[in-house]
C-alpha cells in the first residue's frame, strides 16, 4: 500500500474548514454487566465471565443494571445534559460473531441524556465548548482474537477465538454535536475533548477510562468543507484511536490527506479507516458495498427507563467540578505555568501529584518525580502511570529524605526504582541495600583528597580559576562512594582544598 | 376404578397426596401410555422416563414419611412445550438449528415445576420454534389429532394439546404468541390458558416473538388449568416484562365457577368474530355455548370491536420482525447445527450455510417479512403501523372492558383440518389464529374451553373466553362454570367421546 499524499498543514487551513464529530465509548466500572449478573472485570481466563444473559442462550433474558442506569445519568448531567424522563433500549441488529445475540442492546431515537456541551481547556487556557449530542447506554461485545494473520486482523487469519467476557459490559456512547470553528486547532480541541471526558470520568468514579485496555475507546469523525462553505463535506470515520496523543495525529492527518484528496479535485470515500499507531496514519478498512442498515427497533425484552425527577435531583448533587474549572483552580493553587500545567494532565499525573502533596510532599517535587522520572519509568516498563507499583506515600518519603539529606537525587531514583521493582517500602530498600549518603566528612576529605592527587592537571585549572573543572573530581567522587556521597558536599569540599 | 391415566390432574394429586395412589405408579401408567400410543400421536420429542420417576420417587417419599406435599399438584405428570429450557434435557423448539442442544441452565417455569415437584414426563413437538398453527412445521414430523390421526392438532402447541386428548398426559405447558396454546386445545378438545402477558415468566422461554409470548397451562378441566397457573406464574426478577403483582386468584375462581352461577356476570360476544370464512358447525356451537352462559345467569351483551380485524395484518408484521432480531441468534458459532465448516469458509459463509440448512419454510420467511419491515425507509410504514394498530386494539378491548366483564368468540373458524391441507398455503395457516391473536396484542388474558363437538363434522370445537389483563380469575369463572353446564346438559365430557387409538 503506498502512502497517501498529504497537503502541508498550513495550505489546509488556508483552503478548508475542518468539522469534527467525536464519538466515545466508555465502559462503566460497575460491579456486574448491563444486563447479567456476571462479574464486570477487565481480563480473566476466555469465557469464564458468562452466563446464560450474555451469552445469549436461547430463552435468556436481559435485566438492566440500576448501576449503570445511575453513572449513564451523573455522565449524562456532568455533561449538562437533559435527562429523558422516560426512555427505552432498541435493539441494533447485526451480524457478528463477537456479539452473541447478533443484536447489540442499545439506544437508537430515545437517549437517557441529551444536548449539552463540555467545555475544554486548550494548551494555553483557552475554553472551548464543545456540545454533546446525546449519551446513551449500551452494551459491549465480545472480543474475536484472530490467530495465524501477521497482524492480528481477520485478514489473513488461520482461525479466530471468541471471548464473551466483554460481552454484556456496560458502555455509555458519548456522541459530540458538529465540532466547528476550530481551525487550525480541531486536532487540539480533539485531543483535549477525549482528556476532559477522561477527567470527568475519573472525577465522577464511573470508569476506569484505560485508553490502552479498551475502556474507552474514540472514534473520530472528521470531514472538511472549502472555507467559506456551509455544508459539511464528506466525512471518514477513524477507529482504533488508542491514546490521548493518537486523537490528536488521527485528526491531523485525516485533515491533510482529505485536503489532499480535494486539493487533487478527489472527492472524499464515506469509509471507515483505522489509525496505525506506529506510523500515524490511517488505513481504509472493508469497503462496504452498502451502508449498513441496523434495521433498529425498541427492545421488546425490557421495560423503559424511566428516572424519577427527584432521583435525578440527587444525583446531581454528587457532581464533581468539571474539568476545566479543575485545572483552573489547579494552576491557581500550585502557581503553575501554562506549560506545567499541560504536562501535569498530559501525563495523567494530576491525581498521583495530589495524593503526594497530601502524603506531606511539596508540589514542586512532588511534580517533578512523577511527570518526569515516574513517567519514564512507565513509558519504560509500559504501563499506565497510576498503575506503576509505587503509591504516592512512598513516593512522598522518598522525597522527604532527600530534604533530610539522607538521599541524594539520584540515590532517590535508585530507591525508586528498586520499589517499582517490588523490593519494598524506600526505607527497606535503603536498608537492605545499604544506601545512604555518605555524610562522614573525614571519610569523604579522604576520597576527595585522592581523587584530587589522582588528577593534579585538573587541580591546576581549578587553582587558574576554571572553577567548573571541580565536575570532573566530583565526579569521580561519586564514582568511589558509588554514588552515595551529596555532591553539593563534595563540591564544597573540592574548592576548599583548591583555594 | 377410573384408569389412572383418564383422570384428572386434580384427582391424581388427591389420590398421591392421600397415599391411595403412588406418584411413580402414576408416572408409570403415563409412560406406559405413552409408550403405547405415541407412535400414532407423535406428541412427545422427548420423553425423560428417568427425570420423571426421579421426582415421583421423591413425592412418594416425602407422603411416606409425612411430609406435606410441595405443591397442590406434586407428583402429577406433565408434559413440556420443547420450547421450555431444561436443564440436561434437550430442547430442540422443534428445530433442526437446536437438534442435539442440551440447555445448561432451566426456564424459570420448569424451575417452578420441578419446586412444586410436578412431574415432567418429556418435552412436546411444536411448529419450528412456535411458527405455525398444526405442527406440521416442527423439523421431527408432525404431530397427529387423537380425535381423528389424520388430523392437525392445531399449533403451534400440538404436541401439548394432543398428549392431553391421547391421555398421555393430565397436564401441559405451552406457549401463546398467537393462539398456539388457544387453537390446539380448541381442535382437541382440551383446555388452554394464556395468562395475562408478564404473568408467566419468560426466562428460558426461547423467544419466538417476545412482546407477544406467554407460557400458559394446558389441560382437560378449566381446574386444572387453574392448578397449574398458580404453580407457574408470579414475578420473576429474570424477566424485565414480568409483572410484579399478586397472582390472580383462579383456583378460587375456578372453585366459584362450579358453583353454576354467573348471575351478574356481564358477558360480550364480539361481533367481528362471526359469519362469513367460520364453519357454520363452529358458529352453532359458539351459540350454543352463549345460550348456556346466558342460562347459567349471565347477561349477554353484542361488542364491537372495529380494529380487531386488523389484528392478524398488524400480527404479521410485529411478530416477524421481532422473530427476524431473536432468532439472529442462530448462527453456528456457539451452538446448534453448523454446517460447511471445513477450514475453508469464512464465519459469515458457515453462519449463512447453517441458517440456510437449519431453519424451515416457514421460519424463513418469517425472518425475511420481519428483515423487510425494520429495514430503513419501511419501518414506519410497517412495524410502525402494526404498532399503531395494536394501541386500537388495546383500545378497542378498553371500551368493551368498560361494557363487560369478559368477552367471548369461537377459538378458531374451524375444527381440525386435515393434515398436509394448509401447508402450500399460509394465508389460510395464519386465518386459524384470527380469533386468538387480539389478546396476544393486548397482552390481556384468555383462555380456551371445550363447546362440544361440531354438528357437521363430530370434531371439538373450543370456546374463547377473554379477560383484561390481572383479571384472569374472571375468564376460569366462567369457562369453570360453562364446562360443568356443558357436561350436564350431555350427560358427559368431551374428551369421553374420543375414538379409541
Amino acid at each position: 500500500m503506498t502512502a497517501a499524499t498529504l497537503l502541508p498543514y498550513d495550505e489546509v487551513l488556508e483552503r478548508f474548514d475542518p468539522v469534527l464529530g467525536l464519538e466515545v465509548h466508555v465502559e462503566l466500572n460497575t460491579r456486574t454487566k448491563m444486563f447479567c449478573g456476571c462479574v464486570n472485570e477487565f481480563g480473566g481466563e476466555p469465557n469464564t465471565h458468562v452466563c446464560p444473559t450474555c451469552l445469549g442462550l436461547p430463552g435468556a433474558l436481559p435485566v438492566v443494571n440500576g448501576k449503570a442506569v445511575e453513572s449513564a445519568i451523573r455522565i449524562g448531567l456532568a455533561l449538562n445534559c437533559t435527562i429523558a424522563e422516560w426512555c427505552r433500549f432498541a435493539r441494533k441488529n447485526y451480524f457478528y460473531p463477537d456479539m452473541p445475540k447478533n443484536f447489540q442492546t442499545s439506544q437508537y431515537d430515545e437517549p437517557i441524556a441529551y444536548d449539552g456541551y463540555l467545555d475544554v481547556m486548550l494548551d494555553d487556557g483557552e475554553v472551548f465548548r464543545v456540545g454533546i449530542e446525546r449519551a446513551h447506554m449500551e452494551e459491549d461485545t465480545g472480543k474475536s482474537v484472530h490467530v495465524g494473520g501477521a497482524t492480528g486482523r481477520i485478514h489473513g487469519a488461520e482461525h479466530s477465538l471468541l471471548d464473551y467476557n466483554r460481552a454484556g459490559v456496560p458502555l455509555i456512547e458519548i456522541v459530540t454535536k458538529p465540532i466547528e470553528g476550530a481551525g487550525a486547532r480541531a486536532p487540539e480541541v480533539a485531543r483535549a475533548y477525549v482528556t476532559a471526558l477522561r477527567e470527568l470520568m475519573l472525577a465522577l468514579g464511573v470508569s476506569d477510562v484505560r485508553m490502552d485496555q479498551g475502556s474507552m475507546r474514540c472514534d473520530a469523525n472528521v470531514s472538511l468543507r472549502p472555507k467559506g462553505q456551509q455544508e459539511f463535506g464528506t466525512r471518514t470515520e477513524t477507529k482504533n484511536v488508542n491514546s490521548l496523543r493518537s486523537v490528536e495525529r488521527a485528526v491531523r492527518y485525516e485533515m491533510q490527506r482529505q485536503a489532499a484528496v480535494l486539493a487533487g479535485g478527489g472527492t472524499v470515500v464515506q469509509e471507515t479507516r483505522h489509525f496505525q499507531e506506529a506510523d500515524g496514519t490511517t488505513s481504509p478498512g472493508r469497503p462496504k458495498e452498502t451502508s449498513e442498515d441496523y434495521r433498529y427497533f425498541p427492545e421488546p425484552d425490557l421495560v423503559p427507563v424511566a428516572p424519577s425527577r427527584e432521583w435525578v435531583e440527587e444525583l446531581r448533587k454528587t457532581l464533581p467540578e468539571p474539568p476545566w474549572k479543575r485545572r483552573k483552580r489547579i494552576q491557581e493553587e500550585w502557581q503553575l505555568t501554562d506549560e506545567e500545567l499541560r504536562d501535569l494532565f498530559n501525563t495523567g499525573a494530576v491525581d498521583l501529584v495530589a495524593a503526594t502533596v497530601d502524603a506531606g510532599a511539596p508540589v514542586d517535587e512532588a511534580r517533578s518525580w512523577w511527570v518526569q522520572f515516574l513517567t519514564q519509568q512507565a513509558n519504560a516498563r509500559g504501563v499506565e502511570l497510576a498503575d506503576l507499583a509505587i503509591t504516592p506515600k512512598q513516593v512522598a518519603r522518598v522525597i522527604e529524605l532527600i530534604a533530610e539529606g539522607k538521599l541524594t537525587n539520584k540515590l532517590g531514583r535508585q530507591v525508586v526504582e528498586a520499589v517499582l521493582d517490588g523490593e519494598g517500602e524506600p526505607d527497606e530498600v535503603i536498608e537492605a541495600r545499604g544506601l545512604k549518603v555518605v555524610s562522614d566528612d573525614a571519610e569523604l576529605s579522604r576520597i576527595v583528597d585522592e581523587a584530587l592527587a589522582a588528577q593534579p592537571d585538573v587541580v591546576e585549572k581549578i587553582r587558574g580559576g576554571k572553577v567548573q573543572a571541580a565536575g570532573a573530581i566530583v565526579g569521580a567522587v561519586m564514582k568511589a562512594t558509588r554514588g552515595q556521597a551529596d555532591a553539593k558536599r563534595v563540591r564544597e569540599l573540592v574548592l576548599e582544598r583548591c583555594k | 376404578m377410573t384408569e389412572v391415566t383418564r383422570m384428572t390432574a386434580a384427582e391424581l394429586a388427591a389420590k398421591i397426596h392421600a397415599g391411595e395412589l403412588s406418584a411413580v405408579e402414576v408416572t408409570q401408567a403415563h409412560l406406559d401410555r405413552i409408550a403405547k400410543v405415541d407412535d400414532q400421536v407423535r406428541a412427545f420429542l422427548h420423553v425423560d422416563a428417568e427425570g420423571a420417576l426421579e421426582t415421583a420417587r421423591k413425592v412418594d417419599e416425602d407422603i411416606a414419611a409425612g411430609r406435606p406435599p410441595a405443591s397442590p399438584l406434586a407428583g402429577v405428570p406433565l408434559a413440556l412445550k420443547d420450547v421450555l429450557t431444561t436443564k440436561g434435557v434437550p430442547t430442540t423448539c422443534g428445530s433442526k438449528t437446536l437438534e442435539g442442544w442440551i440447555p445448561p441452565y432451566d426456564s424459570t417455569v420448569r424451575r417452578k415445576l420441578r419446586e412444586a415437584d410436578v412431574v415432567v414426563l418429556g418435552k412436546t413437538n411444536m411448529d419450528e420454534f412456535a411458527m405455525g398453527s398444526s405442527t406440521e412445521n416442527s423439523a421431527f414430523g408432525p404431530t397427529h389429532n387423537p380425535w381423528d390421526t389424520t388430523r392437525v392438532p392445531g399449533g403451534s402447541g400440538g404436541g401439548s394439546a394432543a398428549s392431553l386428548a391421547a391421555f398421555e398426559a393430565p397436564l401441559a405447558i405451552g406457549t401463546d404468541t398467537g393462539g398456539s396454546i388457544r387453537q390446539p386445545a380448541a381442535v382437541t378438545g382440551t383446555v388452554g390458558v394464556k395468562p395475562t402477558y408478564g404473568s408467566v415468566s419468560r426466562y428460558g422461554l426461547v423467544a419466538f416473538s417476545s412482546s407477544l409470548d406467554q407460557a400458559g397451562p394446558c389441560a382437560r378441566t378449566v381446574l386444572d388449568a387453574a392448578l397449574l397457573h398458580e404453580i407457574i406464574a408470579g414475578h420473576d426478577p429474570l424477566d424485565s416484562t414480568s409483572i410484579d403483582a399478586p397472582v390472580p386468584p383462579v383456583v378460587a375462581a375456578a372453585k366459584q365457577g362450579l358453583d353454576g352461577d354467573l348471575s351478574g356476570v356481564r358477558v360480550g360476544v364480539v361481533k367481528e368474530f362471526q359469519g362469513e370464512g367460520y364453519q357454520p358447525g363452529v358458529l352453532r356451537s359458539f351459540e350454543a355455548a352463549v345460550q348456556q352462559l346466558r342460562d347459567l345467569g349471565a347477561e349477554i351483551v353484542e361488542v364491537s370491536c372495529p380494529h380487531f380485524v386488523y389484528a392478524l395484518p398488524a400480527y404479521y408484521l410485529i411478530n416477524p420482525s421481532e422473530c427476524s432480531s431473536n432468532l439472529a441468534r442462530f448462527d453456528a458459532m456457539r451452538y446448534g447445527l453448523r454446517v460447511g465448516d471445513d477450514g475453508t469458509r469464512s464465519a459469515e459463509e458457515v453462519m449463512a450455510l447453517s441458517r440456510e440448512a437449519g431453519f424451515g419454510a416457514e421460519v424463513k420467511r418469517r425472518i425475511m417479512i420481519g428483515t423487510y419491515a425494520l429495514s430503513a425507509g419501511y419501518y414506519d410504514a410497517y412495524y410502525g403501523s402494526a404498532q399503531k394498530v395494536r394501541t386500537l386494539i388495546i383500545r378497542d378491548f378498553e371500551s368493551a372492558y368498560e361494557k363487560v366483564d369478559v368477552l367471548v368468540s369461537p377459538t378458531t373458524p374451524t375444527t381440525a383440518f386435515k393434515l398436509g391441507e394448509r401447508v402450500d398455503d399460509p394465508m389460510a395457516m395464519y386465518r386459524a389464529d384470527l380469533c386468538t391473536i387480539p389478546a396476544n396484542l393486548a397482552g390481556n388474558a384468555a383462555l380456551s374451553v371445550p363447546s362440544g363437538l361440531s354438528d357437521d363434522d363430530g370434531l371439538p370445537v373450543g370456546l374463547q373466553v377473554m379477560a383484561p389483563a390481572l383479571a384472569d380469575d374472571r375468564m376460569y369463572r366462567v369457562a369453570a362454570a360453562y364446562e360443568k353446564a356443558r357436561d350436564a346438559a350431555t350427560g358427559r365430557g368431551v374428551l369421553d367421546q374420543i375414538p379409541e387409538l
